[in-house]
């Protein structure tokens, strides 16, 4: 079961219980819908900017433990940072789920987000686990409109 | 029940550990657990006789059938065309060339929606699909309506998962031109009365396309007593190769339809500016096909012929029955599909637990489900879930494999307790 408890660690299982920043921003900034067709997983992410700082931000949707966990987490994180910032993370988190580079080497600028170092022996869940950091992404480059996974 | 599956022997007994050892994938260990393998709605085990019978035609036969005049082309000619007849036989259609070799039930729908609706389909005709279709036997349909202005309608289900007869039966009006269900619904395991579904239609002037991908693994399935007029079925999931499919057609429907694609074998004769099509079933099979797959799947035939076809669906029907028993005791599980007649697939939902991480958490104990929405979205939406876990079985299941499923459920919810 180690793998598997390496997966669901108590702070996804945690985040997947009792999501931070769940639910609508009134009046957002930037707010994408994030899809992926294979499973369904659905969110939406609302951004409140401030220049290029992220001043709040809140998600919205319905996914698995991994999916909902990461938005979660996601959320917790980038709140204040700038945009540079929050997509450097992605880049970070990106090469930790997907098994690229040791992740220990970052795990200090990781902070919660090593929780989601299981991710990278699940191929099938790496989706999951990207699928708000993608909608993010598309947040802060172009606006308002939808993204998918795939 | 169909007359079909009615008529079957029953008398001999047959017991899925009987049969496993046909199925060498199965000895396989997965994350150091023995493989339980529930996802036989997706794909089906191959037997060893049919991976035989398929490496035997690579070493010893493989050439291109049909118009070769050597030795080796004429053996390949013969076991495809053997294989098409074994099709015909098993499927008690009239005749072989009333079987058309597809790549698989998808492109059999394609073929039908292409040569069938486009050319027949006017402006306010209507079509009718059910609410449990799988997207390959909804999705063509609707680009055929929006290519010639037909509408599609929808024969409503109950929350079981049963078709309103009486509904479908009011649909008819002087506009219907064609009907297109599915047998088994992947997804809710409903056995659809197909035969009284096509009774119907026929009492309307409109013939009917069956979607059989889900049901020939699991019944005998005799086109002549549902009187289907179209019945496609995929090979991969009755233990054969992916691949390779089968289009049933009525022989005068088939003959009136244009070919499907144009090309080499489904021709008589060819000038710069006009061709003469081949006749039944080369017309609807242009190029090379996959000719081992057809030789793999007249295997499947000879292996599904040497069991008892009656026995095998007693003894699913009792795994099926076994199976919603025990998973019905679960706390927090929920069953999408309780319609009275049921193939062997249970597709369920587990408060506080997303299909994906039951699926996550079954394979860690080399138990494999399809989770996800099962290529039926509509159907998703009409239960107002997201997605399903589903587990579905096949003749090589064991209840002791059904016993270690409701543990690891039991596993799942520990984890997210």
């Amino acid at each position: 079961m180690s793998a598997l408890r390496e997966l669901y660690q108590e702070v996804i299982l945690d985040h997947n219980k009792s999501p931070r920043n769940f639910g609508r921003l009134e009046h957002p900034d930037r707010k994408v819908d994030g899809y992926n067709p294979l499973c369904g997983d659905h969110f939406t992410i609302f951004l409140k900017l401030n220049g290029d700082v992220i001043e709040d931000i809140r998600f919205d949707g319905a996914g698995c433990a991994i999916s909902k966990a990461s938005a979660s987490v996601m959320s917790s994180v980038v709140k204040g940072k700038t945009i540079a910032e929050a997509e450097e993370l992605f880049g970070l988190f990106h090469r930790l789920v997907t098994g690229e580079g040791d992740p220990m080497e970052q795990v200090e600028r990781l902070g919660k987000l090593a929780a989601f170092s299981g991710v990278s022996e699940f191929p099938a869940r790496v989706k999951c686990a990207t699928l708000a950091w993608h909608t993010l992404h598309t947040a802060l480059r172009t606006g308002e409109h939808r993204t998918t996974t795939e | 029940m169909d007359a079909a599956v009615m008529t079957m022997k029953t008398a001999e007994k047959f017991d899925g550990t009987q049969v496993r050892g046909d199925f060498p994938i199965l000895r396989q260990r997965v994350n150091g657990k023995p493989l339980v393998y529930l996802d036989n709605a997706a794909t089906s085990q191959k037997p060893q006789a049919v991976i035989d019978a398929m490496n035997r035609y690579y070493l010893e036969e493989n050439s291109n059938i049909h118009r070769g005049v050597h030795f080796l082309s004429d053996k390949a000619t013969q076991s495809y065309e053997a294989a098409r007849t074994a099709i015909a036989r098993f499927i008690n259609a009239p005749a072989p060339r009333q079987v058309i070799f597809v790549r698989g039930t998808t492109e059999a729908v394609n073929l039908v929606a292409a040569s069938y609706g486009r050319v027949r389909f006017r402006e306010g005709d209507e079509v009718l699909v059910s609410a449990m279709e799988h997207h390959s036997n909804l999705v063509p349909w609707q680009m055929v309506c929006e290519q010639t202005g037909a509408m599609l309608r929808i024969i409503p289900m109950n929350d079981r998962g049963e078709l309103f007869i009486d509904k479908y039966e009011k649909m008819f009006n002087s506009r219907t031109r064609f009907v297109a269900v599915v047998h088994v619904s992947n997804v809710l395991g409903t056995v659809n009365p197909v035969a009284e579904i096509i009774r119907i239609a026929h009492g309307n002037g409109v013939p009917v396309l069956v979607d059989g991908a889900q049901a020939v693994p699991h019944m005998r399935v005799d086109v002549r007593a549902l009187d289907a007029d179209f019945y496609a079925f995929s090979g991969h999931k009755m233990f054969g190769p992916t691949g390779v499919g089968v289009l049933y057609g009525r022989e005068e429907l088939l003959e009136a339809m244009p070919p499907y694609q144009g090309g080499g074998d489904m021709i008589k004769s060819v000038t710069y500016h006009k061709t003469v099509y081949n006749d039944l079933p080369y017309k609807f099979e242009a190029g090379t096909p996959n000719i081992v797959g057809g030789v793999g799947l007249g295997a499947t035939i000879a292996y599904l012929e040497s069991l008892s076809f009656g026995a095998v669906a007693a003894y699913e029907n009792d795994l099926l029955a076994y199976a919603t028993e025990r998973l019905a005791e679960i706390p927090g599980l929920r069953i999408i599909g309780t319609a009275r007649e049921k193939a062997s697939v249970i597709s369920f939902v587990l408060e506080g637990i997303h299909p994906h991480d039951i699926g996550t958490i079954l394979d860690d104990d080399g138990i494999a489900i399809r989770t996800g929405h099962h290529c039926a979205q509509p159907v998703m939406q009409c239960f107002g879930i997201p997605a399903t876990a589903r587990a579905s079985f096949a003749l090589y299941n064991t209840k002791h494999e059904i016993d270690i499923l409701v543990k690891g459920i039991h596993k799942a919810q520990k984890v997210f307790s």
